[in-house]
């Protein structure tokens, strides 16, 4: 079992007549990911490598049933869409759009909680149950995700995209496999973050211990441990905190619009140091997670 | 982007919130003072009243020379072309309020606090009890009654509480309108005649919702709205231009640093891994850079050749993640252009090369041409970095 989606997920692009997203909506297909309908208001009729576009998400829904979307829609139009998804019942979002306004983010994140909906991103490339499914452009095509992931027992959960697959990269040379692996997106507000998906890894009996990419900026790592105790993780989890350079250039924005150092706050430093006293493992350089994992498997 | 206090101020306004009356000058002979004053320059910064940036003047002698010299002030790099100069107001108590988003909670939360004209996070620090904030909903906003509970939690009672009340759900209002990440008003002041105003306000507008405020916007675009901020370093400048030469991917963010080992390092979260682990194993990068979204030969070769420009540096390390869209044999053809338009010798200039992913085939094909050795995605990152930082220089 995978957390987020399965294998027998039915999944909907949103503007899947785009070129980025007629690309991965290829990809998603040849790692057998159930692509059943697009949506792009407007060019109703047409097919996209086969797969039948809807003007609306309602008819799409209505014809071939779907409870995943995965939207990649110009920023502006990106609550639209996560409100038309929402209002016709499905159940998670992968938001791949890059630099969606933060308010926005917030208003479909609120309706989401409402449909007890579940979003991942907005800006991320998605994320991949190695020999299950794959949503969004995480991986690539076909044959370099089977280069990088391979089916097993750890979870991922990355702040960059490019580093999931990374990771899944690390961990499938030195012959371990993951169960889900998931980009969480680059923004400050992001659907769900690594406090929301640890219970869910928790909960999956085929997930035995999580590896979590952190960046500076933001407070999430922060409340790791407040998470652990309240809700009784007991799932090992191994950490890496990349850019601890980036703690000495305070205001600076570096990669994702979330990794900046503000005061001091956010900092790689005090990422590492509230992590540890949680009792997570903080692997000093990055190939130290699969040591350190080796412990727990 | 902050926007600056005045332009705060005007926003303010037209949601109905009272700041003091004011003119703004930028010249001597512009300024009119016919009564006590505050002159405050107008920069996008905080810390404004320690570093002297903020000015009291009695008289039209003493306002003159106050202009004079805070049009030469420099504070945190910044030099403002514009001086607030406001009425100066008689203070019976100051209050703080703000607007911002919970990130935790993944709402807006206003927050406010009797103790005004201090750092709030300080304050948090100290006296969590003094400051009351709360949740809401930004499709449904702040109605005052819900303002009023949070100030009536914040201990404030009487006439004053209808005031605060109003004040901060017109704040949110701001809050949410202008698509800000931040609204604060600190101090609010009411007056000894019972005026709330607002003294101070610190607006930060969310960038990438820009596109809807085109005024906002074209304000970010003037030219002389203030002087100074971080500026790019020449290095850093052409660095951008050739990020520029077309739209194919990503070869800039360029931060140049003062080290000897040349970096063409991407995406995001691998850039910042490769810097720690090159600077980790003893090497001292003369640059920093995120490459990605598959960038054309032209511009890694244009990167490349720049890089090496530096007298300093003879060698470049390329490491990036795996890559799923940015093709290795583009990386690579850009690469080995560039060292050799630059007259060095590939295999002695390429201290490391660790891009594995698609078409990597067809790139190790190239580099094999070379003599240029590379790694396979089995070596990782910080494997590579120290690849890269013991290998002979020369």
């Amino acid at each position: 079992m995978a957390i987020l989606a399965d294998q027998d997920a039915r999944v909907i692009v949103q503007g899947i007549t785009g070129r980025e997203a007629a690309s991965f909506t290829k990809d998603m297909l040849d790692y057998g990911t159930e692509v059943v309908a697009g949506v792009t208001p407007g060019k109703g009729g047409q097919r996209v490598y086969d797969v039948p576009v809807y003007d609306t998400v309602r008819r799409a829904v209505m014809e071939q049933g779907a409870e995943v979307s995965v939207i990649s829609v110009p920023p502006a139009m990106v609550k639209g869409a996560a409100l038309e998804a929402l209002s016709n019942g499905i159940k998670l979002l992968v938001i791949v759009t890059e630099r969606v306004p933060r308010k926005d983010t917030i208003e479909f994140l609120e309706l989401a909680e409402e449909c007890n909906a579940r979003v991942i991103g907005p800006n991320t490339l998605g994320l991949i149950s190695p020999g299950r499914i794959k949503l969004g452009m995480a991986g690539g095509p076909v044959e370099d995700v089977r280069k990088a992931y391979t089916p097993g027992n750890v979870g991922i959960a990355s702040r960059s995209g490019g580093m999931t697959t990374e990771i899944a990269n690390l961990l499938t040379t030195h012959g371990i496999g993951q169960s889900t692996c998931i980009g969480i997106g680059g923004d400050p507000v992001v659907g769900s973050n690594f406090l929301d998906l640890i219970p869910l890894f928790e909960e999956d009996p085929d997930t035995s211990a999580v590896v979590l990419f952190c960046e500076p900026g933001g407070i999430i790592e922060e409340h790791l441990g407040r998470l652990i105790a309240e809700r009784g993780i007991t799932i090992p989890l191994v950490a890496f905190v990349a850019g601890r350079f980036v703690d000495t250039m305070p205001g600076v924005r570096f990669g994702h619009a979330a990794t900046i150092v503000e005061g001091n706050r956010g900092t790689a430093k005090g990422k590492i140091e509230s992590m540890r006293e949680a009792g997570i493992h903080v692997a000093e350089a990055f190939s130290e997670i699969v040591p350190i994992l080796n412990e727990y498997l | 982007m902050r926007t600056l206090e005045h332009e705060s101020k005007e926003i303010l306004k037209r949601h109905g919130i009272t700041v003091p009356s004011s003119q703004l000058v930028s010249k001597a002979e512009d300024l009119q003072v016919d009564r006590a004053v505050v002159l405050k320059v107008q920069i996008p910064s905080g810390g404004r009243g320690h570093a002297g940036g903020i000015v009291k003047a009695s008289t039209a002698e003493e306002a003159q020379a106050a202009l004079k010299e805070l049009l030469d002030l420099e504070i945190k790099g910044y030099r403002a072309t514009r001086i607030l100069v406001e009425e100066a107001i008689e203070v019976e108590q100051e209050f703080f309020m703000a607007v911002t988003y919970d990130t935790l909670a993944k709402r807006p939360i206003a927050i406010f606090s009797q103790e005004g004209g201090v750092d709030i996070e300080a304050l948090a620090l100290r006296h969590p009890e003094s400051v009351s904030k709360e949740a809401f909903s930004a499709r449904f906003g702040l109605p005052p009654y819900r303002a009023r509970e949070i100030i009536s939690e914040g201990g404030v009672s009487g006439k004053k509480l209808l005031g605060l009340g109003n004040v901060l759900s017109r704040l949110a209002e701001v809050f949410l309108d202008s698509d800000a990440t931040l609204a604060e008003i600190n101090p609010l002041a009411l007056t000894k005649d019972g005026k709330l105003l607002a003294l101070d306000c610190h607006l930060e507008i969310d960038d990438d919702a820009l596109f809807r405020h085109k005024d906002q916007a074209s304000k970010e675009a003037e030219q002389g709205r203030y002087e100074g901020g971080r500026s790019a370093t020449e290095f850093e400048r052409q660095a951008a231009e050739i990020d520029g030469l077309d739209h194919r991917g990503v070869a800039g963010r360029v931060i140049e640093f003062d080290g000897t080992l040349g970096l063409i390092i991407g995406g995001g979260g691998a850039s910042l891994t490769a810097f720690d682990a090159v600077q980790h194993h003893g090497g001292r990068p003369a640059n920093y850079c995120e490459v990605g979204g598959n960038p054309s030969v032209l511009k890694v070769k244009e990167l490349t050749k720049h890089i090496l420009s530096k007298p300093n540096v003879q060698r470049i390390a390329v490491i990036m993640n795996v890559v799923s869209n940015t093709r290795v044999d583009l990386m690579a053809r850009g690469l080995v252009k560039g060292i050799l338009e630059a007259g060095k010798v590939p295999a002695e200039t390429v201290a490391v090369f660790r891009v594995p992913g698609a078409w990597e085939e067809e790139g190790f094909k190239i580099l094999d041409k070379y003599g240029v050795s590379y790694c396979r995605r089995d070596v990782s990152i910080d494997e590579a970095a120290k690849i890269a930082v013991d290998a002979p220089t020369g």
